[in-house]
């Protein structure tokens, strides 16, 4: 009498698994499929257009590449000493548990509320406008929660007994940090920062609410110029009633998950390396 | 006070020829009535002792007698474990250390450590033992600490067998190299005192006899402390020898004497097997 | 050589550097306050949170945010119907059942679906997921709340397995055991004894999952359509609260006119709501982590 519930749920339970797997299935076929045929150098080279057939994605990718870029120069500086403040110095504290909670809670705060942090405060307040700059520093604050948990793992994994170790033979706490305990948690840290800045450059509405512009027609040359990103481009594609946008956008999406895929292949490869040295 | 020899370790100790010069060497460290807590545990009760210069003093007694605590106090090394509190007093050549304006940097780099399990860093042989001369800013030219390391090498007995791979990672040595490399690299910084928290424990027995034979020769230049659950390793090695139990220092007297004639009935006790 | 003094200083960066999370939180806070204080001084409380029309770039202006609630809720509950009990199956199913093989095929499955970007959940729904739906349902619009609905609830179905699992897995295995013992099978012992004693860990994970969904926002943006309307009917178009900031963020209102503090003021409200869900989600899981640690 029992069994065969048992039996059902296993296959209700499977069968779940299964649907999600060919939702995603689905998900990437459609891409493919719609995408595939404007995929080409062109698409890659060219630039914005109203002919749906001559437009490409030059000027947000190279959007993207600059802010991405700058967003892992912000953060990684910022979100390994905030880190190594709460795993090396902080202990119990009570400020540091404060902090703790700040750090939890933002990184559950929807991403869109970053985007009107940066439009009040990067934007207006600090009178850098519609730049790659507020751009990459909204980004920056939205990726740091997750760059702060995973350097502290990685700090975490270094042994006890290699700071006792520095300690003994006469060493201060941030001699011991940076020479000993930083460098072993390098692979553990950069593994981290690649996969943050890999949600990054899917982001999109935090980067349309500080005024990225849907239409551009140029790449970023300095920090403080306009710009788009990719995900815009994809999503002013998309909005366009025109059946050949809807390709191009597709095409567009190609692009971005081909991206992700690189930076999580060379996130997997870091992580890889380092631990057949360490293990040696 | 007990009578008879103790039969087992007798033929042990080392006679040493020295006995009553051991006794008129200076005094290097000097603790008095040291008691230690981690948080409200009392783990050191009233510890007084002398420990004299170029002499090797071993600390004997069951796990968890404080013995290694007791170690970890003398460089300070107990700081790093958040709250824990120390009273009393302990002087190094006549200067305390537990007082407020101590530079623990310094006091380090004259009283090394050399741990249980060897530590050596994920880096070169050579940069484990040029660590302590860099971030202590030691040397002045590359010439200069190469020359050091390889004295430290060599103070190790471990020179000759990695002296042509020096820049490879110090984690392929064995067990045993490892630890006399990181004897290398506490002797590196020339310290004045070694404290060793059970050195050859983690050792097959050819090691451990290198280590010993190490230590043996070290001490013409260097005060030694070490921690050992071993006793025929502390009657052999060492030229005094006190006995803790439970946080309190049981007896302290010339390792001849601890171990043919001990004056305590618990050491007797403990040094024969009988309990511990 | 670092001196005394130089230690200090680098502790005080680091510390600085910590504490920008505060700031974060803070500046957040202080941007939507000030614009939402701003607001309310020329739209009185009461009309933006009871009223039922939402038409502030109209002539004819209205303030009341209820239609833009109404079309958070609508989807985020489609999105719930399908996320959590498909989450909470597939954790059932990887913590209780699965051998290793299948964790290790499905686990990196789930997390690609948590990985893909919203904008291309948003392209699926639009192009995909809503022609299958009108074939099933002629009366569908083009816009409207089921699709992306569907599509966000996919999208969420990751989060609540991977935190359901973790909140089963850390159910201690002699609960399991006893159970077993009894002979009850992997069926009952899941369903009566891992499930609820898992419950607070299990239901943070949930009201975590509705958080994430009320936030979401290029889903929306794209396959929900740009109607504000108080409804619960999934067929039609509908706005919510994160596809109007974008809306309003596309156009080119000029700064401290009162359509450029609406997208602050219910910005401020959508924080304050995901705000109280993730307190909430994490008391539920140090209580849970109480219970079991």
């Amino acid at each position: 009498m029992r069994k065969p519930a048992d039996l059902i749920f296993q296959a209700i339970s499977l069968l779940t698994l299964v649907v999600a797997l060919a939702a995603l299935g689905a998900l990437v076929w459609t891409v493919v499929a719609d995408g595939a045929p404007r995929l080409s150098w062109q698409f890659i080279t060219n630039i914005a257009s109203r002919n749906a057939e001559k437009a490409g994605v030059y000027h947000a990718l190279m959007g993207s590449i600059w802010v991405i870029t700058l967003t892992g120069l912000l953060a990684l500086p910022v979100g390994v000493a905030a880190a190594i403040y709460l795993e090396e110095y902080g202990s119990r504290s009570a400020v540091a548990r404060f902090i703790e909670l700040n750090i939890a809670n933002l990184a559950a705060v929807p991403s869109i509320i970053y985007g009107l942090l940066g439009l009040g405060l990067f934007v207006r307040l600090m009178g850098m406008g519609q730049s790659v700059m507020a751009g990459a520093a909204t980004l920056a604050l939205l990726a740091l929660p997750v760059v702060i948990l995973s350097t502290r793992e990685a700090l975490r994994t270094v042994p006890n007994s290699i700071r006792e170790g520095s300690y003994a033979l006469g060493a201060t706490k941030w001699q011991t940090i940076w020479n000993q305990v930083l460098p072993m948690s390098l692979p553990g840290v950069l593994t981290g920062l690649i996969l943050a800045l890999s949600r990054a450059i899917g982001e999109t509405a935090p980067l349309i609410t500080i005024g990225a512009l849907t239409y551009i027609p140029f790449a970023p040359d300095t920090v403080w110029s306009k710009f788009t990103v990719l995900p815009i481009q994809i999503f002013n594609w998309v909005s366009r009633p025109q059946a050949d946008f809807k390709v191009n956008a597709a095409a567009g999406i190609l692009v971005l998950l081909v991206l992700l895929l690189s930076m999580n292949a060379v996130a997997v490869i870091v992580r890889d390396r380092y631990q057949r040295q360490g293990r040696a | 006070m007990t009578s008879g020899t103790v039969p087992s370790l007798s033929g042990v100790v080392r006679s040493s020829g020295h006995n009553q010069a051991a006794l008129d060497a200076p005094v290097k460290i000097a603790v008095d009535r040291l008691n230690f807590y981690y948080g409200e545990k009392r783990a050191l009760d009233g510890i007084s002792i002398k420990i004299r210069s170029n002499l090797v003093t071993a600390f004997i007694g069951p796990s968890g007698c404080g013995k290694s605590t007791f170690l970890r106090t003398l460089n300070r090394m107990n700081d790093i474990i958040p709250a824990t509190r120390v009273e009393g007093g302990v002087l190094i050549d006549g200067q305390p250390i537990y007082e407020s304006g101590v530079d623990v940097v310094q006091l380090r780099r004259k009283v090394g450590m050399v741990f249980q399990k060897s530590n050596p860093f994920p880096k070169s042989i050579f940069e484990n033992v040029a660590y302590g001369l860099r971030i202590n800013g030691l040397t002045k030219s590359k010439a200069e600490m190469a020359e050091r390391v390889e004295e430290s090498l060599r103070q190790a007995a471990i020179w000759d067998e990695v002296k042509d791979r020096l820049h490879e990672s110090a984690l392929a040595l064995s067990g045993g190299q490892q630890q006399r490399l990181c004897i290398a690299r506490a002797l590196a910084i020339r310290p004045e005192i070694l404290l060793m928290d059970e050195p050859a424990s983690a050792l097959d027995p050819i090691a451990t006899q290198r280590i010993e034979e190490l230590i043996y020769d070290l001490k013409k230049n260097y005060t030694i402390v070490i921690v050992t659950h071993n006793m025929q390793q502390a009657a052999r090695v060492s030229d005094f020898t006190a006995f803790f139990w439970l946080g309190r220092l049981i007896e302290f007297d010339r390792t001849d004497k601890i171990f043919t004639a001990p004056a305590e009935r618990l050491t007797e006790d403990y040094v024969t097997g009988r309990c511990g | 050589m670092p001196t005394r003094t130089l230690e200090w200083i680098i502790e005080r960066l680091l510390f600085l550097c910590a504490a920008l999370s505060v700031l974060t939180t803070a500046g957040i806070i202080a941007v939507l306050a000030f614009e939402t204080y701003e607001f309310l001084r020329e739209v009185p409380i009461l009309d933006f949170l009871t009223g039922t029309e939402w038409t502030p770039l109209f002539a004819n202006r209205q303030f009341g945010v209820l239609p833009l609630v109404a079309g958070t809720l609508l989807v985020s509950a489609i999105a719930m119907v399908v996320a959590l009990p498909m989450g909470l199956l597939a954790a059932t199913y990887l913590s209780e059942y699965a051998p290793d093989t299948l964790r290790r095929i499905v686990k990196p499955v789930l997390e690609i679906l948590a990985g893909v970007p919203t904008v291309v959940y948003g392209y699926f729904a639009l192009t995909f997921v809503t022609p299958l739906l009108q074939r099933v349902f002629p009366t569908l619009s083009g816009f409207n709340a089921l699709s992306p609905g569907l599509v966000m609830g996919l999208m969420i179905l990751p989060l609540v397995s991977s935190l359901s699992e973790d909140a089963m897995r850390a159910v201690p295995s002699g609960l399991r055991e006893g159970s077993y013992a009894l002979g009850a099978t992997r069926m009952q012992t899941a369903i009566k004894v891992v499930v609820p004693a898992a419950f607070s860990g299990v239901t943070a994970a949930f009201i975590l999952a509705v958080s994430r969904a009320i936030g979401e926002t290029m889903i929306v943006a794209i396959a929900a359509g740009q109607q504000p309307r108080l409804t619960a009917n999934p067929f039609v178009p509908i706005e919510t609260m994160t596809a109007y900031i974008v809306q309003v963020s596309l156009g080119d209102t000029p700064q401290g006119t009162i359509e450029y503090r609406t997208i602050f003021a219910v910005g401020m409200l959508l924080f304050l709501m995901t705000f109280v869900l993730n307190l909430i989600s994490t008391w539920l899981r140090e209580r849970f982590r109480e219970e079991y640690a």
